[in-house]
């Protein structure tokens, strides 16, 4: 008899490890910025590509900094979120708009509501490379002093935001002089 | 319109997938006949929905629909139109999608091709099928629906992944996946037959070309994988033992014992249980295989990430169906096996051997490639497992296996005289230990022990499978039935990739050379010359090609030309080998990087004996197909009112 039940129980153990590896990213490895200066750019503004905005316009204050396309599912999926977001908070949150098409960009902001202090074009990749994304949409944190705080990877939603973004960013405000 | 005409037919696809699950599974347990009725009718309008629904997406991509986005993240109106075709199955939804379908045509099959299969038996298959459908179309309505609309639409797609657009590459998935889904068959057979209570002869030899089946869709599905990998990738290997792999090997060898189980189940009636969980196992790889890698949903941070609840519904969906069928075995399997003895020299002590090696290679090559998620959702470190682990608990039950098949073939069921079989084998052996050393020696010198254990062991296989048709030939041996011809190609067409994999993998000649124009080098007995370039430009790409003159002692053998690619919209370089391709070897030149100076870097190599593997693969594929059509099996589907069918009658009533 017990034999044949041994089958069923390493098949409940192996659900067990999925169940936990499920709530853990396998490929996840933390950002190896944080705690450091936020890498540094100078990009044109997708509101009006004459006009550039970098890093050190947005020292001073904590700010977020989202990247997003308009090709990405996920994006798209957490643009209420971000929309909710920037109308409760009072800190900015920076758009970069990755490897898109400027036009599709500009008609996804009117069409579904511009979350973003700014948002700057990085068409070619570059400056998403010097932060190590390696794919849209993630999220950074970032203190008053430019250093990175948090990065947050696949799409935004109001739990992760009360319970990752709020508490770090109170924190980091207290601290701040 | 269209897409949504597909959305409309997979909802009244799931609600027919329910009733097909639902109705046939309570009446046959309840004893309805009304409701028993219900399994044909559900099975055939589930089909004809998917088909349409699958119908509707492939037309989506055909008429480049952007406003589709599943159609404009995998497609583009330069593809061309046979990967606009293929492309459905380009990513995960519209694979989950195909995965569907072909479940819901394997369900249709067994509808039509069972006349002879009592009632309820195939009432309960058509149940289990539908449910395992019911699950599936609700994580594709629910979580990878492919019909969602992109709003704006895309002006134009991002085109199908260039490695991907490859005549290989389009059929590969669909063999694949008929392989995969058609294990859903025996493990209906099982689930039904745990239902009953009863399993018999009858209800295996019913079993069987089902299973034979799908192995050998398989089998097809996972060799044009590997040759996929072996010219398209550029590196000239044709097995990678990466996970997307591994997930489609494991369900091949649990298949292959469980078609020789089901041998011994019907001939002997013994093995019961060990079938049943086989028939469970090979499915539930299956499923693995799908969901586990091919989604990428544990294998990579993007699809993971942009939704954890498929995670969550797929292994919700897992724990149903495998622990549902698992505590069913545990429940029912006690009792099935009695206690008929055989000689410890037997066919039957073969076949368990074989089922207890095949049993164990799969379980090790799952462990390794579970065994780095175990690790890491137990906080203990992030590791990965490569190659020489697989290589090595692959080898190990392998090399005793095939030694054994040789000699299990000409073994007698119950009981049989170990020196009498070897006296039987006497000229076969002979053969084998002078052909398996001799030839490869003399043609390629002494390399290792292993090298020669491989050609014995290889030769062993083709010698021993050749030796009743023969013997046959010459007048003496017995009568060979199609099942048993069926048994000897497979065995066949394993000794021949034998062959091949120890030929390659022992006497490959590989080089990396930088050649600059008008150059020449040597590889093995050839001379290969970089004669000139060209920029070459196709329907989604541009590309340079190579001419490469080869010549053998003076004399042209071929021009090969191999190309750099650089596919427009995803930007990838992408490498075409050129391959000369004999009998007897493989010239294999892939084009590496322009290093200045109009010399580029080439990879160069020499395979001997490669095409054994594809052909010897072809042949086991069709000895698959000569044992279905074995007349036994035409017959048992005539037959009628069986002792399962009277069994479950008395259960049901």
């Amino acid at each position: 008899m017990s034999r044949f039940i041994v089958p069923i129980i390493a098949f409940v153990a192996l659900v067990v490890v999925f169940m936990i590896g499920l709530n853990r990213d396998p490929t996840y490895v933390p950002s190896p910025l944080i705690g450091k200066p936020a890498p540094e750019f100078v990009l044109p503004l997708l509101s009006d590509e004459t006009q550039q905005l970098g890093t050190k316009d947005m020292l001073g204050e904590v700010y977020m900094l989202n990247v997003w396309a308009t090709w990405c599912v996920g994006c798209r999926q957490e643009h209420q979120a971000l929309m909710d977001i920037s109308a409760t908070t009072s800190v900015p949150i920076y758009g970069l708009n990755w490897k898109d098409d400027p036009e599709a960009a500009r008609s996804w902001l009117v069409q579904l509501g511009n979350p973003y202090a700014s948002t700057v074009m990085d068409l070619d990749g570059r400056v998403a490379i010097d932060w190590g994304v390696y794919g849209a949409p993630e999220t950074f944190l970032m203190d008053a002093e430019g250093i990175v705080l948090y990065k947050h990877i696949a799409p935004m939603t109001m739990d992760i935001w009360t319970a990752e973004f709020l508490p770090r960013i109170q924190a980091a405000q207290k601290s701040a002089p | 319109m269209i897409p949504e005409i597909g959305q409309l037919s997979l909802i009244v696809a799931l609600c027919l997938a329910v009733a097909q699950g639902v109705f046939p599974l309570v009446g046959a347990q309840m004893g309805k006949p009304a409701w028993v009725a219900v399994a044909i009718p559900a099975a055939a309008g589930h089909a004809v929905f998917i088909a349409i629904s699958f119908a509707a997406l492939a037309w989506s991509f055909l008429d480049n629909d952007f406003s589709v986005w599943y159609v404009a993240m995998n497609s583009n109106t330069e593809l061309p139109i046979m990967y606009r075709f293929a492309a459905v199955w380009g990513g995960h939804e519209g694979s989950l999608l195909l995965w569907v379908l072909l479940l819901a045509l394997w369900a249709l099959a067994v509808a039509g091709f069972s006349r002879g299969i009592p009632v309820l038996l195939r009432a309960r298959i058509l149940g289990v099928m539908g449910l395992i459908s019911t699950g599936f179309i609700m994580f594709v309505l629910f979580t990878s629906n492919p019909f969602l609309r992109l709003f704006p639409a895309a002006a134009n797609g991002n085109d199908l992944n260039p490695l991907l657009q490859d005549p290989a590459m389009a059929f590969h998935p669909p063999l694949l996946y008929t392989g995969y889904v058609g294990f859903s068959v025996a493990f209906a057979f099982a689930v039904a037959a745990m239902l009953s209570g009863s399993i018999d002869r009858q209800w295996a030899r019913w079993a069987r070309p089902w299973t034979t089946s799908a192995w050998m869709f398989l089998t097809a599905g996972i060799v044009l994988g590997s040759w996929w990998a072996y010219y398209e990738l550029g590196w000239g290997g044709w097995w990678f033992w990466d996970p997307v792999e591994n997930a489609s090997f494991m369900p091949w060898l649990l298949g292959t014992a469980l078609i020789h189980s089901l041998a011994v189940t019907e001939k002997r009636g013994l093995f019961k249980s060990v079938t049943l969980l086989l028939a469970i196992g090979a499915f539930s790889l299956s499923l693995l295989g799908t969901f586990l890698v091919r989604s990428g949903v544990l294998v990579s941070v993007h699809a993971f990430a942009s939704d954890p609840t498929r995670g969550l519904f797929i292994l919700v969906y897992l724990a149903v169906v495998i622990g549902g069928a698992l505590s069913l075995y545990a429940w029912r399997a006690p009792g099935l096996d009695r206690e008929v003895g055989f000689k410890p020299f037997s066919r039957e002590t073969f076949m368990l051997l074989n089922n207890i090696l095949l049993a164990a290679a799969a379980g090790l090559i799952l462990l390794g490639t579970l065994y780095p998620l175990v690790l890491d959702a137990m906080n203990l470190g992030k590791i990965s497992v490569g190659p020489p682990y697989f290589e090595t608990v692959f080898i190990i039950p392998m090399l005793p296996l095939i030694l054994m098949i040789g000699i299990g073939m000409h073994t007698v069921w119950r009981s049989a005289s170990a020196t009498a079989v070897l006296r039987r084998l006497r000229a076969a052996i002979l053969v084998t230990v002078l052909a398996g050393v001799l030839i490869p020696v003399f043609i390629w010198g002494w390399n290792s022990l292993l090298t020669l254990v491989g050609f014995v062991a290889g030769t062993w296989l083709i010698v021993s499978s050749l030796f009743d048709p023969v013997r046959r030939m010459m007048g003496t041996g017995p009568r060979i039935t199609r099942g048993m011809a069926g048994m000897q190609m497979a065995h066949l067409g394993l000794g021949l990739c034998v062959l091949g994999i120890t030929a390659t993998t022992s006497f490959n000649i590989e080089t990396d050379q930088r050649i600059a124009l008008g150059e020449s080098v040597v590889v093995g007995d050839y001379t290969i010359e970089f004669e000139s370039t060209q920029m070459v430009t196709g329907p989604n790409y541009q590309a340079i090609r190579a001419d490469m003159a080869v010549s053998k002692a003076g004399h042209p053998v071929t021009v090969l030309h191999p190309e750099k690619r650089i596919y427009n919209v995803q930007t990838s370089p992408m490498t075409e080998a050129a391959i000369d391709s004999r009998l007897y070897r493989d010239l294999f030149i892939a084009m590496g990087d322009d290093l200045g100076d109009g010399s580029w870097s080439f990879r160069i190599q020499y395979k001997p004996l490669i095409s054994f593997l594809w052909l010897g693969s072809f042949v086991m594929t069709l000895g698959g197909l000569v044992a279905i059509t074995d007349r036994r099996y035409r017959s048992a589907a005539r037959s009628t009112d069986s002792a399962p069918e009277q069994a479950a009658r008395a259960n049901a009533g």
